[in-house]
């Protein structure tokens, strides 16, 4: 048996679960996964972002993965996509890159220059 | 948190590919690779389209994967899931569109399907699922319940098209003891199946809706008459209940509110004249299943003689929006005079056999074209058979026709099953009439005299015409016997067969001659 308030509750977590499956993203997170990728640690890079967000309950970020760019030297490449502005490509990203990007960046949105592979 | 999630559907057709067995291998091809914790295995309802194996849906990349094999599980994994390429090879794919249109934006009963989890209520209530019930129970009157419901314009869709809110007004005022409100889940029709799609694809939206109008009418308890061969469907709607239950959704004094709610589900036995809703109401009480005469009608006298209200699956899965949204909202689907959406199964010679949710009023044309992913082969368009059985053969002249209760005037009642069978220039008109006088005659319950009667001369004439032995005149006997069983049967079951004769036999009379020469 539950209340209405308990209802709301499960509502509420169900919804941030579900998220996914929308796609009124307001920010695209793309990791690069080819095999270089891989092999870099994009998958921790991956894991990363995901708890980073969750963490700060940020549910309008998308983290997706693509194929290899063509940039083997610089993996882990994440491309940041933001409509309206250009599209931000960091490199060799690593676990604290990783989080330095979700709060400087995703959150505050500033750019951090030293990490820019590309921007276009 | 996950990064995918891939969604099975589950569904007659998918169960007989063997969903159950890729799933499996699926996920212990991910445990292999250590991806269980970022993919989500899930399983959902139907995706909209049948024939093409296993299905399934990633998000959030929204893919859909057709005709998945065992075999092809590490390939996929290893390219979609580990790489993050699509692997294009099995993407769901027709030769006359790219993409097939599942057009969810203007869906309303099915939007869920093929995007929730139909067995987890948690997944429903995070849709805004239940929000309506709540609304209804803490903050609207029974009355202004059944004025939404009437100024809304929905009217059934098992068929009749009566106005759902008329209905609910005449049995809501009256005192009684008890009152019951009967789902009608018995979906007999030949070819229809949208029922069972709601029911698998979102069942708590059914059990939302049954709770909404239960509570408008002043009913405490609720049957949904289901037919037995809809194994995932009962399934589903049992635990959906049982859930609902635990959740203190239904049961004694809901939310503090002093209702009470019981939902209970009655098997069908396969009878089509169970479908009609007081023969549906003997067979509910554990009599043969046989219809009534009417009056009393079942808004005054229905199971064990206590008001009672019978509607149609797929109507009442609009109440839950149709609440939650308003009247007004709900007006904006369909055409001026005819508000809501229609779910249609398309069937036959199409490339994408399958169903689709369209606005009411939406032409056949459009239908076959952007939903079934047009003509079979690039094959010419002969006719349609449209609501089953007790439907009408549509000529191409009729492809323009707008499909609602008014553009198809006497055609109308064929609406509610949404059955569309395509046919191409291949096929036989006689013999598919000759098949369906077959059924009728099987059906008939022998209840009243013109039903079993009417049937069993209607069959000697068709063999008759069928063997080349007709005359021209046997056509005109034909629509006579058929139109006096229409004026003398008790129910549905021996009215409807002038439906189908009569519009195979004006569009199609030079096919019945020509029978006739060609066996000479």
């Amino acid at each position: 048996m539950k209340t209405l308030a308990d209802l709301k509750k499960i509502r509420e977590q169900a919804q941030k679960n579900m998220s996914l499956r929308e796609s009124n993203n307001r920010i695209k997170i793309v990791i690069g996964m080819g095999t270089s990728g891989i092999a870099m640690g994009a998958r921790e890079v991956m894991k990363t972002f995901l708890n980073e967000l969750a963490n700060r309950k940020i549910d309008d970020v998308l983290v997706t993965q693509t194929g290899e760019k063509g940039l083997s030297s610089m993996e882990p490449v994440v491309d940041i996509i933001e409509e309206g502005k250009p599209t931000i490509t960091y490199g060799l990203v690593n676990s604290e890159k990783a989080k330095r990007i979700v709060s400087e960046h995703i959150v505050n949105g500033k750019v951090i220059e030293e990490f820019v592979v590309e921007a276009k | 948190m996950y990064r995918n999630h891939i969604l099975f559907s589950i569904d007659d057709s998918s169960l007989k590919a063997g969903v159950k067995d890729v799933e499996n291998i699926f996920k212990s091809e991910l445990a292999k690779l250590n991806l269980l914790d970022e993919v989500n295995v899930l399983e959902t309802g139907t995706l909209g389209f049948f024939g093409k194996g296993v299905c399934a849906k990633v998000y959030p990349e929204n893919v859909i994967y057709a005709n998945i094999k065992p075999a092809d599980i590490p390939e996929l994994i290893s390219e979609h899931f580990l790489k993050g390429r699509i692997l294009k090879r099995l993407v769901l794919q027709s030769k006359n569109t790219s993409q097939i249109d599942l057009n969810y934006s203007k869906r309303i009963v099915l939007e869920h399907s093929g995007i929730i989890d139909p067995e987890n209520i948690d997944e429903y209530l995070g849709v805004g699922g239940y929000e309506a019930w709540e609304k209804a129970l803490t903050s609207m009157s029974q009355d202004a319940i059944i004025k939404e419901v009437k100024d809304s314009g929905l009217r059934g869709r098992g068929g009749a098209g009566f106005p759902t809110g008329l209905k609910w007004s005449f049995t809501a005022p009256l005192k009684a003891p008890q009152k019951y409100f009967v789902i009608n889940a018995d979906e007999g029709e030949p070819g229809t199946y949208k029922d069972r799609l709601i029911m698998e694809g979102d069942p708590h939206k059914l059990l939302e809706g049954i709770m909404i109008s239960s509570y408008a009418i002043g009913a405490t308890k609720a049957y949904i008459y289901v037919r037995g061969e809809y194994k995932l469907s009962i399934e589903r709607l049992n635990k959906a209940i049982k859930q609902a239950k635990e959740y203190g959704l239904i049961g004694k004094n809901i939310f503090d509110s002093g209702f009470d709610l019981e939902i209970g589900i009655k098997v069908g036995a396969g009878a089509y004249v169970c479908g009609e809703e007081t023969a549906l109401i003997e067979s509910l009480e554990g009599n043969r299943g046989n219809p009534r005469v009417k009056p009393p009608f079942p808004g005054v006298e229905g199971v064990w003689q206590k008001p009672t209200v019978v509607n149609n699956v797929e109507t009442i899965a609009n109440i839950p929006s149709i609440i939650k949204n308003g009247a007004k909202w709900y007006s904006e689907f369909g055409t001026d005079e005819v508000n809501g959406t229609k779910v249609y199964t398309i069937m036959g010679d199409v490339e994408v056999p399958g169903l689709c949710e369209v606005d009411m009023g939406t032409t056949l044309r459009e239908i076959i074209d952007n939903y079934g992913g047009g003509m079979k082969e690039g094959k010419k368009f002969k006719a349609a058979l449209v609501g089953g059985a007790a439907g009408v053969f549509l000529p191409e002249k009729l492809l323009d026709a707008k499909m609602d209760y008014n553009s198809l005037k006497e055609y109308s009642a064929v609406l509610g099953s949404g059955a569309i069978l395509v046919m191409d220039e291949s096929a036989d008109i006689v013999e598919m009439l000759g098949s369906i006088l077959k059924f009728f005659k099987h059906e008939s319950c022998g209840k009243c005299s013109p039903c079993p009667r009417g049937n069993e001369i209607l069959n000697k004439i068709i063999k008759k015409i069928i063997a080349g032995k007709g005359k021209e005149e046997d056509l005109d006997t034909m629509i006579n016997v058929a139109e006096a069983m229409a004026k003398t049967s008790l129910c549905a079951l021996g009215q409807s067969p002038i439906m189908p004769i009569k519009t195979a036999i004006n569009n199609f009379r030079e096919e019945f001659l020509a029978k006739n020469k060609s066996k000479k």
